[in-house]
């Protein structure tokens, strides 16, 4: 029994050695976790790092790999979106102005859901996230509540939006946010699975679909988005290597009702650090890839093999 | 053909009768996530209904393959395992998405939703790829003194089988191939490994009566 406890005294002194080195080495490879490191959540899928640095928070994966963060907050502004892709988010606004009810797939730091709600107090939000660890994490360290508005569900956004499609349940702003960068989920970007948002969606609801911009799988997602939704706007930003993608079911607005639609969404949206009337003019719908590029389907969507 | 080459070359099928039903069964399950996200999500659950269950099958496959060899082992019987495992792969083809709708739609729960469908999908062919390995094991020992070698020289091709199996899905296959084109692969293959078994047991030889024994 001694011998036991000694051993396992041994073994766990052994075990922070090695996750000491771990953190040492993370911090000289990748120089972002030179950070302070506020906090370690361990989760089934991946360890999730809380970083601060000049009065930035941030919610990193794998950062032992250098991954690139997934949601900033500025303390001394939390309103304010710090990455172009959640501003960029926004601009599904410009389509739908007034939704009343949203689902949002993937959570990260949670300032998405956070910004919504404080915009429309109104609208029910439910938030889609796999990992709890994630919506421990948001709670904690980024302000993160949920109320009778906004809820969160840990589960995968695939089988809850199936569900709510058997349920005839419907949203008019649904947003996907649920690729991480090191690995993508390939079943949440086929067409069975946007044929499943679709009937989700209000006939004037309105898809916002946060995605990548480089790498071969452009094309095969665009195509795919395509084969479901017909047109759709692109939206990218120079400096940016994300592209946000906006669908709809009915035709889509023109430039001139884009315009109208973000004169009074100008001033809600600056304190957010959001210029909502820069997009108009960034959304086009006139394809920039390869058009011959296969749609992924559930019998083919290799996605991160193609994203290599 | 004299009776001991027709004896070598049977060994040789069998071997790598075993090499290809190993090399499947990795292929099905690697597949296995895939067949099953679209209802169950990728979650760390589904890859665990998954495991389990194959784990299960095999083990189970194990057990009964050697029970079914203590008793009138014969080249017939082996065969029939090949052709029975990929007549029972095609409702993986062709009733995966009707079953996993009714297991969806009645329960919630996508943790006991995937284990369930798994089961469905997945225990009977697996469960006969298992009975595979113990019965050639018994196919290919001649004597006592041999048998662990054979033993290990099984369990080494089989489970190179599996790695292969693994690694040309999962880097490769899902890449050029749609799933059931996949799953259509496995099947044809299963066929001829039972076919082959099938025709070098038919091999005429010439001394029909005498008592060959592979002694390595």
């Amino acid at each position: 029994m001694k011998a036991n406890n000694t051993l396992y005294r041994a073994f766990g002194q052994w075990r922070q050695c090695v996750l000491f080195a771990l953190v040492s080495l993370a911090s000289l490879v990748t120089g972002v976790v030179s950070a302070e490191t506020l906090h370690e959540e361990r989760s089934v899928y991946r360890n999730i790092f809380v970083t601060e640095v000049d009065g930035r928070r941030c919610l990193l994966f794998n950062a032992v790999r250098g991954e690139r963060n997934q949601t900033c907050m500025n303390m001394r502004n939390p309103k304010e979106f710090v990455f172009h892709y959640a501003k960029m988010t926004m601009a599904g606004l410009l389509v739908n102005p007034n939704p009343k009810s949203i689902l949002i797939a993937g959570l990260g730091g949670g300032t998405l859901p956070a910004a919504l709600h404080e915009l429309y107090p109104d609208a029910t939000i439910e938030v889609l996230e796999i990992d709890q660890a994630v919506v421990n994490v948001a709670k904690e360290f980024f302000a993160y509540t949920e109320n009778e508005k906004v809820q969160t569900h840990v589960v995968d956004a695939r089988v809850f939006i199936k569900r709510a499609g058997l349920q005839g349940r419907k949203f008019d702003f649904v947003v996907l946010d649920a690729f991480t960068g090191e690995y993508i989920p390939e079943h949440m970007l086929t067409q069975e699975f946007l044929e499943e948002v679709k009937q989700v969606l209000t006939p004037d609801g309105v898809l916002v679909s946060n995605t990548f911009s480089t790498s071969n799988l452009y094309a095969h997602e665009s195509e795919t988005y395509r084969a479901v939704f017909g047109d759709f706007f692109n939206l990218k930003m120079s400096g940016s290597g994300n592209r946000v993608i906006i669908a709809q079911q009915q035709p889509l607005p023109n430039q001139g009702q884009l315009k109208v639609n973000a004169q009074p969404l100008y001033e809600p949206l600056k304190s957010y650090g959001v210029d909502i009337l820069e997009f108009p003019a960034r959304m086009g719908t006139r394809p920039d890839w390869d058009q011959t590029r296969r749609v992924l389907t559930d019998q083919f969507s290799p996605a991160n093999l193609l994203g290599r | 053909m004299t009776q001991s080459s027709k004896t070598s070359l049977m060994q040789k099928v069998i071997v790598c009768a075993a090499f290809f039903n190993g090399f499947i069964i990795m292929t099905i399950e690697l597949l296995g996530g895939r067949v099953l996200s679209p209802y169950f999500g990728t979650s760390v659950y589904v890859w665990g209904s998954i495991i389990t269950i194959f784990m299960l099958s095999l083990s189970l496959g194990y057990l009964w393959g050697g029970r079914l060899s203590s008793r009138n082992p014969s080249h017939k019987i082996f065969a029939s395992f090949f052709m029975l495992s990929a007549l029972l792969s095609l409702p993986i083809i062709f009733f995966a998405e009707w079953t996993m709708t009714q297991v969806f739609l009645s329960i919630e729960d996508p943790r006991y939703g995937s284990l369930l469908a798994a089961i469905l999908l997945y225990f009977a062919p697996i469960c006969l790829m298992g009975m595979v390995s113990p019965y050639s094991i018994r196919l290919l020992v001649s004597s006592e003194e041999n048998s662990g070698r054979m033993a290990g020289l099984l369990y080494f091709v089989s489970t190179l089988g599996s790695a292969l199996g693994t690694l040309m899905t999962s880097f490769y296959f899902v890449l050029w191939f749609e799933i059931d084109t996949i799953m259509w692969g496995a099947v044809a293959v299963l066929l001829m490994c039972a076919a082959a078994i099938t025709i070098v047991h038919k091999l005429p030889s010439q001394e029909a009566a005498g008592v060959q024994r592979y002694e390595s």
